[in-house]
């Protein structure tokens, strides 16, 4: 009896441990590789770290601590920098990465639909070829659209002329500077950062980026749907488009808030593809947040403003996440679910 | 006229607003609905398929210079550039399969050692109740915010401190940690941050908590019935984890690890800032090498050959697991 105590005390006590050794070897690892740099980070961020502080780091006898005075810089645009305004370039941020989901979610569904349809032939085949974007890598999808977008053998333009000659009877080539034009097409469409035809190709590129990975989650939500639903629907007089409205969008909804989350959020940080196909450019008006901190450590190398603009990025992603975590609820554990 | 219109809209409204339910009933799809939609979804696939093509017709020429005409169709069918690029994939003395070895040892490395550490705390964060689980979770999933990019100056600084150097009276120093006697400079043998391992290190630092994340979600989502039938049967939490818990867990830790890979293969930002010697490039790195400034200096067929090898092994994988991966992402989110 006293043995089964003893061991029942044991396992008590050994559970209350268990946890934490479980967690362990995460935390001991972050600790140094994450949590570490995350502190070194915020205390370079308050000093002036060169190329010249790189070997004595934090030791550098010259290494001056100079208080906010990077973020200062940063909020007030006082960077030596050419066309670097923080607030324009965090206001196109968001809207890049908002006009981005508005256009994926709906086409991704539409296109999932689509597909879904009862006997529609080669299913499998198109299901197969419309998710073949999202495995190309980033650098190749940009140079490709890059070269679609190139103003003098590109597809976009030769596209437009064709349109322009046949249609509208055009005497010439069109001849759009997709990348280099900063005057806005639209202006005014975005006040206080001027969208100008880089934004517009950019779209288009990643449109056809962006759109498959929804439609591949919406055909799994689609198919979770019981067809009774709609038998019921249909036995009780609602036509197509009450049937779409009234039980895939609703149904569907619980599958697409989290993906478009997920969506915003990639978008949001769309590094690969913005840097690779403008640069951030013309004028840095297509520049995100992302693009202009690897811009300071890799090009210009002034670390102690990359710090603090990196500690700016994550107060805004901060901001980002409580917001779509309010929506989503992503953190909720089993027991609470 | 108005009644023309309304047919068409009616048209356009059934093909919208189809039974979107996929369970295969008995009504087949009337011809004529069947042949537009085939057209709608031709035309889907012709936008999908046109860069693709685009990349695939330029690998298989053996001009290296960019077609001036649109050309979707190969013409000819030459294997130069593929032979190019596996024979002399840059300009620097590097042989395709050390590229190849590069990207491979750290997208696996990586992968690896992030799921390893990780499937332990997600399980930790899934089943047990403990004091500071809330504080411990959000300090976890805290560096997910930070786009690599942001974590990337900090790691950098803090790497390249580490440097094994050889001093001039011949010993070793291991900087931070020991220094040249003499306080001389000394001959620098090896930099952390300019090493494969380095950037090893720092690409671990945002694939772990994406891991725990994602494999936590999953953890979740399966019954605990098993693993308290199991704990009836005797079983002790650590036999649970290992003979329960893993084993069901393997689609979503194959998924988990599958979408590190990718991630790490294409994986750019840091490398091409961490990494200065050609010995060490990926064949990500390698790809971006060959796009310079100037659109007619790129070697447009060796690049295109060059981008069909670096995407085809990942897109076969993906197209194979494409559920499971979607699956995979969105469980951690949905439930609940």
């Amino acid at each position: 009896m006293a043995v089964v105590k003893s061991s029942f005390k044991k396992t008590k006590m050994m559970s209350a441990v268990l946890p934490y050794v479980y967690l362990l070897p995460a935390f001991l690892i972050m600790g140094v590789i994450t949590f570490y740099p995350l502190i070194y980070q915020v205390i370079i961020s308050f000093t002036n770290f060169e190329s010249k502080h790189l070997l004595l780091g934090l030791k550098s006898p010259d290494l001056e601590f100079i208080g906010l005075k990077n973020y200062i810089d940063i909020f007030t645009a006082a960077l030596p920098v050419e066309n670097f305004n923080f607030f324009r370039v965090l206001e196109f941020n968001f809207w890049w990465a908002l006009s981005n989901v508005i256009l994926h979610v709906p086409a991704g569904v539409l296109i999932a639909t689509l597909l879904n349809t009862e006997g529609l032939w080669f299913k499998r085949l198109y299901r197969a070829a419309y998710i073949l974007p999202v495995v190309v890598p980033p650098l190749v999808v940009a140079t490709v659209w890059t070269n679609i977008f190139d103003e003098r053998y590109g597809a976009m333009n030769q596209l437009l002329t064709n349109i322009s000659m046949t249609l509208f009877g055009g005497t010439g080539p069109v001849y759009i500077r997709w990348f280099e034009d900063v005057k806005p097409p639209i202006p005014g469409f975005l006040p206080g950062a001027p969208l100008t035809l880089a934004y517009y190709a950019m779209m288009i590129a990643n449109f056809w980026l962006g759109w498959p990975f929804m439609s591949v989650v919406a055909t799994g939500a689609l198919q979770s749907i019981p067809k009774d639903l709609y038998e019921a629907a249909s036995i009780d007089g609602a036509t197509g488009s009450q049937q779409f409205w009234g039980i895939t969008v609703p149904l569907l909804r619980p599958a697409m808030i989290p993906a478009a989350v997920y969506g915003f959020t990639l978008s949001f940080n769309l590094f690969n593809f913005v840097f690779f196909m403008t640069g951030g450019g013309p004028a840095r008006s297509t520049e995100l947040l992302v693009t202009f901190a690897y811009n300071l450590v890799r090009n210009l190398r002034w670390y102690g403003v990359a710090a603090a603009f990196a500690v700016i990025i994550f107060g805004v992603a901060l901001v980002v996440f409580l917001i779509t975590n309010r929506i989503t609820r992503a953190t909720q554990n089993y027991q609470e679910a | 006229m108005t009644a023309q219109n309304q047919t068409q809209k009616n048209i356009i409204v059934r093909i919208l607003n189809m039974n979107t339910s996929g369970q295969s009933g008995g009504r087949s799809l009337p011809l004529w609905r069947q042949l537009l939609l085939q057209v709608l979804a031709l035309a889907i696939l012709a936008s999908v398929m046109f860069p693709i093509m685009y990349i695939i017709t330029m690998s298989l020429s053996s001009s290296e210079r960019r077609p001036s005409q649109l050309q979707l169709i190969p013409k000819e069918i030459s294997f130069v550039a593929y032979k190019q690029v596996l024979d002399r994939p840059t300009g620097n003395p590097v042989t395709f399969n050390e590229l190849l070895r590069n990207s491979f040892v750290l997208s696996m490395g990586v992968g690896v050692v992030a799921l390893g550490i990780a499937v332990s705390a997600a399980y930790a964060f899934s089943r047990f109740k403990f004091k500071m689980r809330e504080v411990l979770m959000v300090l976890v999933f805290i560096p997910l915010l930070m786009p690599a990019v942001g974590l990337s100056t900090p790691l950098y600084l803090l790497l390249n401190q580490v440097q094994v150097k050889e001093c001039k009276d011949g010993a070793t120093a291991i900087l931070p940690f020991t220094e040249c006697a003499d306080g001389s400079k000394g001959k620098l043998q090896f930099n952390l941050r300019d090493s494969l391992f380095g950037v090893g290190i720092a690409m671990t630092a945002s694939a772990l908590p994406f891991a725990v994340w994602n494999l936590k979600g999953y953890l979740d989502t399966i019954p605990r019935e098993l693993e308290e039938a199991a704990a009836i049967d005797g079983a002790d939490a650590n036999q649970t984890f290992w003979q329960i818990v893993i084993p069901l867990a393997v689609p979503q830790l194959a998924v988990t690890f599958f979408l590190g890979f990718i991630g790490h293969w294409q994986e750019f930002v840091l490398t091409w800032l961490f990494l200065s010697q050609p010995k060490d490039y990926t064949l990500a790195m390698t790809l971006y090498n060959m796009t310079g400034q100037y659109a007619n200096a790129i070697p447009w067929n060796r690049f295109a050959a060059m981008a069909v090898i670096v995407a085809l092994p990942v897109a076969v994988v993906y197209i194979a697991l494409q559920k499971n991966i979607v699956g995979g992402l969105t469980t951690g989110s949905v439930k609940g």
